[in-house]
C-alpha cells in the first residue's frame, strides 16, 4: 500500500484536514500535526507531532524542518499533502526533493487571495488547490472546499 | 452555557472584553478560553487554553458558540451542530496579520447555524437573543466533493500501484 504523510498546523488547518481525509483511504496514512493531543481526539494510530514554527522565527523553523527532514527519511512518503500553514509547506518542499507526489491544499480561510504560504508552494507542488472556486487559476485549481 | 473561545494563536481581548461586559447582564453560564493575555475577566470563568478533547466537550456542552472568526471554531460548531457566533479580528486593531477574518464573515454570513457580530451591539443582540438555530445536520451525508475528486486524482496517480 503507498504511503501518504498528511501534515498541518494545529487548529483550522487541522479540522480541514481531518475533513479530507476520507480521500486517503487507499493508503497507508501518517498523520503529522503541532498540538498535541489532536490526532488522539479524532482516534488516529498512526501519528507524530512535529514543533510548530511560523515565518518570523528562524530557531523554530530550524526545529521543525529537522523533524520534518527526519519523518521522511524515516517514512518515505510517496504523498504528502497538506492544508497548511509554515510547516506543511516545509514538508512539501523536503517530501519534493524526497521524489514524493506533493499536494497543496490553501487554507478554506483563503477566501480573497491564496496564502504567502500557498503562493510559494504553487512554485514546485504537483497539485495546487485552493478551495474558492474564484480563486482558481493556471495551475491553482478548484475541486471543492469544506464549508 | 455559552462557551467563548478566542482560538489557539494570539489574544483577543476586544472580544474577550465585549463579553465580559454582556454576560454581566444576562443569567447564563459562561467558560472562556481567551489565551496569553494580561486582561483579568470580571464577569467570567476564564482560562488560557483547553486541551483539544476540553476544547470538543466544551463545544458539545454549550448552547452558544461565541468565537472569533476562525475556520477551527467554525468546522467544529458545524461537526458537533451548535450555532456560533463569528467575531472577525481585524489587522487595523493588530489583532492579526491580515483581515482575511473579515473575508470569513463576508463569505460565510447567512449560512445555517453562523451568525456574524461586527460590533460590540451586534453581539450583545445576538447573545441575548433566546433562540439561535444551530446548523442543519442529517440531511447532508454526502462525501463532500473535493473528498471525491482529490480521491480520484491520487488513485490516477497512483493506479499502477494499487
Amino acid at each position: 500500500m503507498p504511503k501518504l504523510l498528511a501534515i498541518s498546523s494545529g487548529g483550522g488547518h487541522w479540522e480541514q484536514l481531518m475533513l479530507i481525509r476520507p480521500a486517503f483511504s487507499d493508503f497507508d496514512v501518517l498523520y503529522a500535526t503541532t498540538l498535541d493531543g489532536l490526532p488522539e481526539k479524532y482516534g488516529l494510530e498512526n501519528h507524530t507531532l512535529v514543533p510548530d514554527c511560523n515565518r518570523n522565527d528562524v530557531k523554530a523553523m530550524i526545529k521543525s524542518f529537522f523533524k520534518i527532514l527526519w519523518l521522511m527519511r524515516k517514512q518515505k512518503p510517496d504523498v504528502v499533502v497538506t492544508t497548511g500553514a509554515a510547516p506543511g509547506l516545509m514538508a512539501l518542499a523536503v517530501g519534493r526533493v524526497f521524489g514524493a507526489h506533493v499536494i497543496w491544499i490553501d487554507s478554506v480561510a483563503n477566501s480573497e487571495k491564496i496564502s504567502l504560504s500557498g503562493k510559494i508552494a504553487s512554485k514546485f507542488v504537483q497539485l495546487h488547490l485552493t478551495q474558492w472556486e474564484h480563486l482558481a487559476s493556471g495551475s491553482t485549481k478548484y475541486i471543492g472546499g469544506v464549508l | 452555557m455559552i462557551f467563548l473561545t478566542i482560538g489557539t494563536q494570539l489574544p483577543f481581548d476586544r472580544l474577550v472584553q465585549s463579553v465580559d461586559a454582556i454576560v454581566g447582564d444576562i443569567d447564563e453560564s459562561i467558560l472562556a478560553q481567551i489565551g496569553e493575555t494580561p486582561y483579568v475577566p470580571q464577569n467570567m470563568k476564564a482560562q488560557e487554553s483547553l486541551l483539544p478533547r476540553e476544547f470538543d466537550e466544551a463545544v458539545g456542552e454549550c448552547r452558544l458558540l461565541v468565537s472569533h472568526a476562525g475556520i477551527g471554531s467554525v468546522l467544529t460548531a458545524q461537526r458537533l451542530a451548535k450555532p456560533i457566533i463569528i467575531f472577525p479580528r481585524q489587522a487595523s486593531f493588530g489583532e492579526h496579520r491580515n483581515d482575511h477574518q473579515l473575508a470569513t464573515c463576508k463569505k460565510l454570513e447567512g449560512r445555517p447555524g453562523i451568525y456574524v457580530a461586527r460590533t460590540a451591539d451586534d453581539l450583545r443582540q445576538l447573545i441575548t437573543r433566546q433562540v439561535l438555530k444551530g446548523p442543519n445536520t442529517g440531511v447532508d451525508v454526502a462525501e463532500l466533493e473535493i473528498v471525491t475528486n482529490l480521491r480520484e486524482h491520487l488513485s490516477l496517480t497512483f493506479g499502477s500501484t494499487f
